[in-house]
């Protein structure tokens, strides 16, 4: 009944490779950007922006980031954390360096540093693999960390080694800083999320893409047919390092405002991206929205149905959050081990033939 | 797309908003995660404080008191959420202990209009009142702290600290590098030798850096602890038979739970302490048959009259004594955040009010001002006895070197201010 191609004809090739080629999906993907862009912004208020939408749309994009990495090149990355801090310092030292420039330009120079130093650490991809990759990129995350604490310049000294974020403003509305409205806060972040999504999605159904994933699929195979590993891996560790920075740009001037590098840049927030990933489904620009969606939202809504609804103790019902959400996850994994993305195919190809399956 | 929105709507649902309460205070607390230990007796000591004033007294000039927890797990970003899901319900003031999420609310309770009041932690130029308008930090602060410490070691030393090594081994986060700045001035003045030491959180692995301190023997060692790191870092000293008795803590590192891992071996461990503890104080007459008997005493009532629940007391009798002063100055009982705030900078805690309120001889007396909103920043030693389990004030309170501090201050909160474009007030 959804999602049916009867009747809807292509006269063009243009037709034939959209995005979405069924148009019940093209019409649902305009309702969810009219509502996005829309609707939400009226709405918005200051516990929904910092507790719910912003931390989702930064996820988001870091999890696209990852995704172009792992999902489509195959490359595993531990070292989110460390690049999301990366981007983090370097719009720091932009906005306070240049105060005039504005805010937007920062965080896309922001992912550009991230990019290049994401590159160098992508490096050794050439010549080691799997697991071995994993401990390298872990090596950045560890050694960005302490490198980020260790040297006050990139904190411009200040007594504690925190950084924050001063005001800045785009058409005269503040983006970041306290007195930013939620509004801003979070058009400012669905903006950069839709364009680099949008990116994201037409550089993977592209030349580029394919040729990540053939590497992902079989690196000496694409090698004979005449991918170049090396342009190949660099590319998408710099693509991918462009999006966790940029994430880590707005993670720390729009969204925390002040950040401490150990702490919210550390391993975790590399294996929460990672998760993020691998729930979602790799090689899905859809499966990160769903994983962030899912690791962002699933912890505040038990803790609002735990506490909030059924007043139960804070700490008893923060331990029981931490054992549903990993139960959650071991549970989703073992339904479908390709993540919410692949559930949502299915349901889509289950709904295509509703209510006739035979 | 589809399951985003069912979530959403799911969670617009669960949003239930608490009634809307006469005095709300929020109680960001942690009873999770590694820093556990320090954060479940303050948020009791906290919480039954106010249970005290509502069974005893009918709160607060007869409005009640209604604390609303939110558990934060000593994380930013979950400080953040919790901040911005209780200011809703006329929040009066916050306290998270935790100086990260202290650098967070910074900005946000100035825009907000809310008080924020960081007994003992936090940033500490924040003391200036000039710049920072609704943050409080009185009684004292870090580089109080440092300077305490660096006071006692001289009077310990005959006035004479030349040529001594201090290694200072401390969190590696914004808490632990706070009293940096004062200790390298005070090197500068008193020509002792500074080594830095940072461990990085939550702190359960020592072991390279208590190999240093075997290698470099420094005369003194400091700490700026919290949570399983003071544990672990008091162990790993009696492990190199450090001499407990030159080892000294922060008021953070001074609780029951950081020394009584380390059994015996940790006799003679000395930290500040900014109040008294046990239980010998009055008000713990009226806790234990208003509160603990009556059944309503928070999380599992076992650690009352311990250091740190004495610490979550003392910061809830502060926001309750500047409650009543703001109704005074009001002359109503339901006041607003902004009220509260006056309250706060006009609010005086004299020896004789402390003796009234069941707690003669526990803390300092303090007068905040406009400009000052730091307090006088003394502080007492207190040494831990392993064998009777109790910690010994051993010295009265020690006076900071505001010659030292009050110039680190006025520059901190000076760059805080042209970062910021803030007007210095009280002129």
């Amino acid at each position: 009944m959804f999602y049916r191609e009867a009747g809807d004809f292509k006269t063009r090739y243009v037709d034939d490779s959209q995005t979405f080629p069924i148009r019940f999906d093209r019409w649902r993907y305009y309702a969810v950007l009219a509502v996005a862009f829309g609707v939400v912004p009226f709405l918005i208020n200051d516990y929904w922006a910092n507790a719910v939408f912003v931390p989702f749309l930064i996820y988001a994009i870091a999890a696209i980031g990852l995704n172009i990495l792992t999902g489509y090149c195959g490359q595993v990355s531990l070292g989110t954390g460390g690049f999301m801090a990366v981007g983090a310092y370097a719009c720091y030292k932009l906005m306070t360096a240049f105060p005039e420039v504005s805010i937007l330009i920062h965080v896309l120079l922001a992912g550009g540093i991230t990019a290049l130093v994401g590159v160098l650490f992508g490096l050794p991809s050439l010549r080691i693999k799997g697991f071995y990759l994993a401990v390298a990129t872990l090596a950045a995350q560890f050694f960005l960390v302490w490198l980020f604490n260790k040297v006050p310049w990139f904190y411009n000294y200040s007594a504690s080694g925190q950084i924050n974020a001063p005001e800045r403003t785009i058409f005269g509305q503040a983006v970041t800083g306290a007195a930013t409205t939620p509004a801003a806060k979070y058009l400012f972040c669905l903006v950069i999320l839709f364009s680099l999504a949008w990116l994201a999605r037409n550089l993977t159904r592209g030349t580029i893409g394919r040729k990540w994933m053939a590497i992902r699929d079989m690196d000496i195979a694409a090698e004979i047919i005449g991918v170049n590993p090396l342009t190949t891996k660099l590319s998408a560790f710099a693509v991918s390092s462009f999006y966790i920075g940029v994430a880590g740009a707005l993670f720390f001037a729009v969204y925390l405002g002040a950040a401490e590098v150990g702490e919210a840049f550390g391993i975790q927030k590399s294996f929460l991206v990672l998760f993020m990933v691998i729930i979602g489904g790799l090689g899905s620009i859809f499966g990160s929205f769903a994983g962030a969606a899912f690791l962002v939202l699933m912890p505040v809504l038990l803790k609002n149905l735990l506490v909030g609804t059924l007043g139960w103790p804070t700490d008893l019902a923060a331990h029981i959050e931490l054992m549903i959400v990993g139960g959650l996850i071991v549970l989703f994994l073992i339904v479908e081990p390709h993540g919410l993305a692949q559930l949502w195919r299915v349901a889509k190809e289950k709904l295509r033939l509703w209510p006739f399956p035979h | 797309m589809k399951k985003r929105l069912t979530a959403l709507a799911a969670l617009a649902l669960t949003c239930a908003t608490p009634a809307l309460a006469d005095l709300n205070i929020p109680n960001l607390s942690y009873r999770t995660g590694p820093f556990a230990a320090g954060g479940i007796p303050y948020a009791d000591g906290f919480n039954d404080y106010f249970t005290l004033l509502n069974e005893r007294d009918g709160g607060i000039g007869g409005e009640k008191v209604v604390v609303t927890e939110c558990e934060t797990a000593y994380n930013t970003e979950k400080g953040v959420e919790c901040y911005e899901a209780t200011k809703g319900n006329g929040a009066l003031v916050y306290n998270p202990l935790s100086t990260g999420i202290t650098y967070q609310l910074i900005p946000k309770v100035s825009v907000d209009k809310i008080p924020l009041y960081t007994p003992g932690y936090g940033r500490t130029s924040a003391a200036n009142g000039k710049i920072f308008e609704w943050v409080f930090n009185y009684p004292a602060n870090y580089w109080d702290g440092a300077s305490d410490i660096v006071n006692y070691l001289l009077t310990e030393n005959g006035g004479d600290l030349k040529g001594k090594k201090i290694a200072l081994v401390y969190h590696n986060s914004a808490y632990g590098k706070e009293p940096i700045p004062t200790l390298t001035a005070l090197k500068e003045k008193h020509g002792f030798e500074l080594i830095e030491i940072p461990v990085d959180s939550p702190g359960q692995e020592q072991k390279s850096q208590w190999l240093q301190i075997r290698r470099d023997k420094p005369d003194y060692v400091l700490m700026w602890g919290w949570g399983v790191m003071n544990a672990v870092a008091i162990q790993e000293a009696a492990n190199i038979n450090y001499p407990m008795e030159n080892f000294i803590g922060v008021w953070w590192s001074g609780s029951e739970n950081d020394v009584l891992p380390a059994g015996d071996a940790a006799n003679g461990y000395k930290s500040l302490a900014m109040h008294g503890s046990g239980s010998d104080y009055p008000v713990y007459a009226d806790l234990q048959k208003y509160v603990v008997e009556a059944g309503k005493a928070s999380g599992a009532g076992d650690q009352v009259g311990t250091v740190l629940y004495s610490r979550g007391m003392y910061a809830a009798m502060v926001i309750s004594e500047a409650i009543r002063k703001t109704q005074e100055m009001t002359g109503h009982a339901a006041i607003t955040a902004v009220e509260l705030r006056d309250g706060f900078e006009a609010l005086e805690i004299t020896e004789a009010r402390m003796a009234e309120l069941g707690l003669p001889n526990f803390g300092q007396p303090f007068a905040a001002s406009c400009a000052d909103h730091g307090g006088p920043g003394q502080a007492m030693i207190q040494q831990w006895d392993a064998a009777a389990k109790k910690w010994n004030l051993i010295t009265p309170f020690i006076a900071p070197d505001d010659e030292v501090i009050q110039p680190l201050v006025d520059a901190d909160s000076a760059a805080f201010a042209a970062e910021n474009n803030i007007a210095e007030r009280c002129n």
